[in-house]
């Protein structure tokens, strides 16, 4: 296939950036999209022009690390896929494609299609999990957790923690990303000691964080390539009331 | 140098013990006036510095990704073992030992191992404490299941995304010692190098790959915690970024590197498509237990696999072993599938494949069922590859997966140097020749939950208030060092790419030092690394600068590394002149073509140390002693 990308180019934090349009002759439909993106970034060198710099590690859907914004859909136009998971056979001959780095206020562009998401472990520092020192816990059996409980909790748990979300949302929010969390643990026995403060705690932060307000667009739940549920967000809100109307937060 | 591994002594299941008590310990008052310096946050720097900073000591963290998270660990699929045996079905932790240390064909330490399987059943009691949504029966109760052809079920799992539940527990913990100002996290950092004052492990000097500035950080003690080197392969199915740079410098420094060649071959990847593959997807093992592999009978026949009829099919695993078919270990998997694609047998566009087919397990459990087992792993498979395997059987190829071999540390998890440790992948302590399924994740948080937060207060007690600082001109020499080292690699100014030398280097090792090793592949090899290394020292191309964000020059550098690396693997290959485990020697096979150990002059630890004037290196054997297991030559008949 021969491919025109159009591929957002900026040199570091703070500088202007631009779209500039490559082409992309002999793409094997069996490539994955970051391996195309290889190859152009191979052609590039070849010409002396520095390669494009994406964020990217396992290539295989579960590190998050990938991102990027592809015609138009964070991930591209793949349901439930990475873009390091997204294949070349999804694309027509002749196509163009813009590719461009998440936008959004919390997430500052660093060079080219890699961004800062460190906001993102800022929220899960601020209350993220369980205290529980090494070698004080009790015996794994003694805590059952109902099958389902845990199969819900896993669903949530899933998160790559990939941006998508934040990228998908028209106001920038973290709701999805974080409420995911706050489920995941929330919906376990061992997670109830804290599941007041974690909930105060986590949205404060978020709120300190550049992320925008939720208005209910449901963008994020689309384009999550682990189909993290927008239902989190409604318990989360849940959870948070509760604790600010009758917790201590 | 004398190896000195340090067990205890006394009885198998008292040592750890023992060792607890002998072990010097620091006040609690005392802890938090050490600072370490943990490398990594996978599974072994994560718990470890969760940890140690729950102890009380100062821990700062460094990883290459853009948050801990995303450590490699997180790509990990089946499970965990531990030795529950909540099935009541003859598990103990004495027969985890045992299977681990069969398993690794005899060329690991008892001692480790047994703690390992000990300190096993405290792992899952941690990851459920901390909110792992481990899979639970109707009860509620935890499930396990069988893996990697183990007689018992005690793999603990969370869907087929288990690393990332564990690594997320690891990682959420470490989060809270942020929180609480303990712990202090360097993302997108990189360690190149190690600093070594008056022989003892001081500092390190490490890269930000955001503005490219090389600093310094001094600690009492170092602990390594960077994962695996299986990447020296090119094409492997660890992530992108896996790299031995780490470990490779604190070789560099003095460190030995033990048993480099043992390397694990996994047998059910998706097989390379295109020159363009830039890495291997693993299909876990877990398939096995309803796919049946085969190739047709004659060379060449490019049919359909719905038109090969049965009796022209070839199921030879099934044939070969008759009692374990096509649940046979890892390596035994493996270097049967080169083979008939070797002579001519292979399936799909390139002949680098065979099937595993799932018809007649469809047909007698129903799709269903299959679907229920394998559902999110057919998908995987058809996002790929474009195929359906429900339809059409999957084609599968072994790939690099794991590295057994990695810094030499003793039961301490300490290496040759004082006060710098080794945890995880990168050392090379508990699964001999051959890792069991299950097991890395395992081993990477008993290292760090577990082991290292009592053994590295036995050294830092013992070296109370001996404070250097990045003052220290130890620190400017060997940043002025990595400087250099990056402006070479910038100033070579050649015409290829980093990535068209590694993919050559990895293809090489392939050919030369991966199923399959003889004298001679190993020899062509010897001859061949070091004229390529110096190719790319003259002509690699890196473009762009050092002082800003730059993945070439990234990856030029670790690239650099495992030039070296990748010759220390064939010499270690070339010497150990038998075959166990993942290390096929065709010289040293059985009648029947299986591996055969020398363990009357193999039996030993093989490791490296580099010679001071960088010009080879000296051998170090450790013996190994089997006080408590058999030594059998493995039969899978
Ligand atoms: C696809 C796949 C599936 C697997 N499935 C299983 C399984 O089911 N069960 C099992 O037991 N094992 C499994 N394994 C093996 C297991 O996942 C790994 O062995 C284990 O996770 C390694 O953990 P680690 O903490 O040692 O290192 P890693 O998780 O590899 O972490 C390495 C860390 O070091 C950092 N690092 C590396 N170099 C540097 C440097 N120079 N400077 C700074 N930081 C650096 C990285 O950023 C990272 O944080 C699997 C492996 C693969 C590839
Ligand atoms: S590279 Fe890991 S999710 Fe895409």
């Amino acid at each position: 296939m021969n491919l025109t990308l159009y591929v957002w180019r900026q040199a570091g934090p703070g500088e202007p950036g631009a779209m500039k349009r490559y082409d992309v002759p002999d793409v094997s439909p069996d490539m994955s999209f970051l391996e195309m993106l290889d190859v152009l970034n191979e052609r590039l060198l070849e010409r002396g022009e520095e390669p494009i710099a994406f964020d990217h590690d396992c290539r295989e859907g579960i590190c998050g690390s990938c991102g990027m914004v592809i015609n138009g859909r964070p991930h591209g136009p793949q349901r439930k896929t990475t873009a390091c998971q997204l294949h070349m056979r999804h694309f027509r001959d002749g196509d163009s494609i813009y590719v461009e780095p998440w936008r959004a206020a919390a997430f500052p562009v660093i060079k080219d299609l890699v961004v800062d998401r460190s906001a993102f472990d800022r929220i899960i520092e601020a209350g993220g999990y369980i205290s529980v020192n090494a070698g004080a816990a009790p015996e794994a059996n003694v805590i059952p957790v109902p099958k389902d409980d845990a199969e819900a909790a896993f669903d949530a748990a899933a998160c790559i923690g990939c941006g998508a979300c934040v990228a998908a949302c028209p106001n920038g929010a973290a709701q999805l990303f974080t409420a995911a969390k706050i489920t995941h643990l929330g919906l376990m026995p061992q997670g109830q000691a804290e599941r007041q403060r974690r909930v105060v705690k986590m949205v404060a932060q978020m709120e300190d964080e550049a992320f925008g307000s939720c208005t209910n667009h449901r963008e994020c739940e689309a384009v999550c390539p682990k189909g993290i549920a927008i239902t989190t967000i409604a318990r989360m809100n849940r959870d948070y009331l509760k604790a600010r109307l009758f917790g201590k937060g | 140098m004398v190896l000195d591994a340090r067990i205890p002594s006394g009885p198998i299941e008292k040592k750890w013990d023992r060792a607890r008590f002998e072990l010097k310990l620091v006040s609690p008052a005392n802890k938090r006036r050490f600072n370490v310096i943990i490398v990594g946050t996978g599974l072994a720097g994560a718990s470890a510095a969760a940890t140690l900073a729950e102890l009380g000591y100062n821990v700062k963290t460094f990883c290459f990704q853009d948050s801990p998270r995303r450590a490699h660990s997180i790509a990990a699929q089946g499970g965990i073992n531990a030795a529950k045996n909540y099935r009541n079905d003859g598990d103990s932790i004495f027969r985890l030992f045992y299977d681990t240390v069969k398993g690794g064909d005899f060329r690991s330490r008892e001692a480790n191992v047994y703690r390992l399987a000990q300190v096993s059943v405290e792992i899952i009691d941690q990851c459920v404490a901390q909110g792992v949504p481990f899979a639970r029966e109707y009860g509620g109760l935890l499930d396990n299941r069988s893996f990697g052809g183990a007689q018992v079920s005690r793999t603990f799992y969370a869907r087929g995304q288990t690393g990332q539940q564990l690594l997320l527990g690891a990682y959420q913990a470490m989060a809270r010692q942020v929180e609480a100002g303990k712990v202090q996290v360097f993302p997108r950092t990189e360690m190149l190098d190690l600093v070594v004052v008056d022989g003892r492990a001081r500092g390190v000097v490490v890269r930000d790959l955001v503005s490219g500035e090389v600093s310094s950080h001094a600690g009492d003690a170092v602990v390594l915690a960077t994962g695996g080197y299986g990447n020296a392969y090119y094409l492997s199915t660890n992530a992108k970024g896996s790299n031995v740079t780490a470990a490779w410098r604190a070789h560099r420094r003095g460190a030995c590197f033990a048993n480099p060649c043992f390397t694990q071959i996994h047998p059910t990847c998706i097989p390379v498509t295109g020159h363009y593959q830039s890495k291997l997807t693993l299909m876990s093992e877990s398939l096995r237990n309803d796919g049946r592999i085969w190739v047709p009978k004659t060379k060449g026949d490019k049919r359909p696999p719905n038109e090969i009829p049965e009796e022209e099919r070839d199921y030879y695993l099934e044939r070969r072993y008759p009692s374990f078919g096509n649940l046979v270990p890892r390596d035994v998997a493996s270097r049967n599938a080169k083979a008939v694609c070797d002579e001519g047998r292979g399936v799909g566009p390139t002949g680098l494949g065979v099937y595993l087919d799932f018809a007649d397990a469809i047909a007698r459990l129903g799709r269903e069922t299959i679907a229920e087992r394998y559902g999110n792993l057919f998908e995987m498979y058809e996002k790929i590859t474009g195929e359906d395997p429900y339809r059409v059987p999957m084609r599968i190829y072994p790939a690099v997966h794991y590295t057994m071999g990695g810094l030499w540390v003793d039961y301490n998890l300490m290496t040759t140097i004082p006060g710098l440790y080794a945890i995880g992948e990168c050392n090379f302590s508990d699964h001999g020749a051959n890792r069991l399924g299950a097991s890395a994740l395992m081993q990477g948080l008993a290292d760090g939950y577990f082991i290292l937060p009592y053994t590295i207060g036995d050294y830092l007690a013992q070296h109370l208030g001996e404070r250097v600082t990045t003052d220290h001109p130890a620190f400017a020499q060997v940043e002025s060092e990595v400087r250099e080292r990056y402006h070479k690699l910038l100033n070579a100014s050649g015409k290829r790419s980093v990535d068209s030398f590694h993919r050559e280097l990895g293809l090489l090792l392939w050919d030369h030092c991966g199923m399959e090793r003889s004298q001679k592949s190993l020899e062509t090899a010897l001859a061949k690394i070091p004229e390529l290394r110096q190719e790319y020292h003259d002509n690699v191309k890196v473009l762009g600068s050092a002082e800003s964000l730059n993945q070439s020059l990234e990856k030029a550098g670790r690239v650099a590394d495992f030039f070296e690396l990748a010759e220390l693997m064939c010499i270690d290959a070339l010497e150990r002149r038998e075959s166990c485990g993942a290390h096929f020697r065709i010289e040293s096979q059985t009648p029947e073509g299986e591996a055969k150990r020398d363990d009357e002059r193999y039996s030993y630890v093989a490791a490296w140390q580099r010679k001071e004037d960088g010009d080879g290196w000296t051998a170090h054997k450790e013996p190994l002693e089997f006080e408590y297991v058999q030594l059998t030559q493995r039969s899978y008949k």
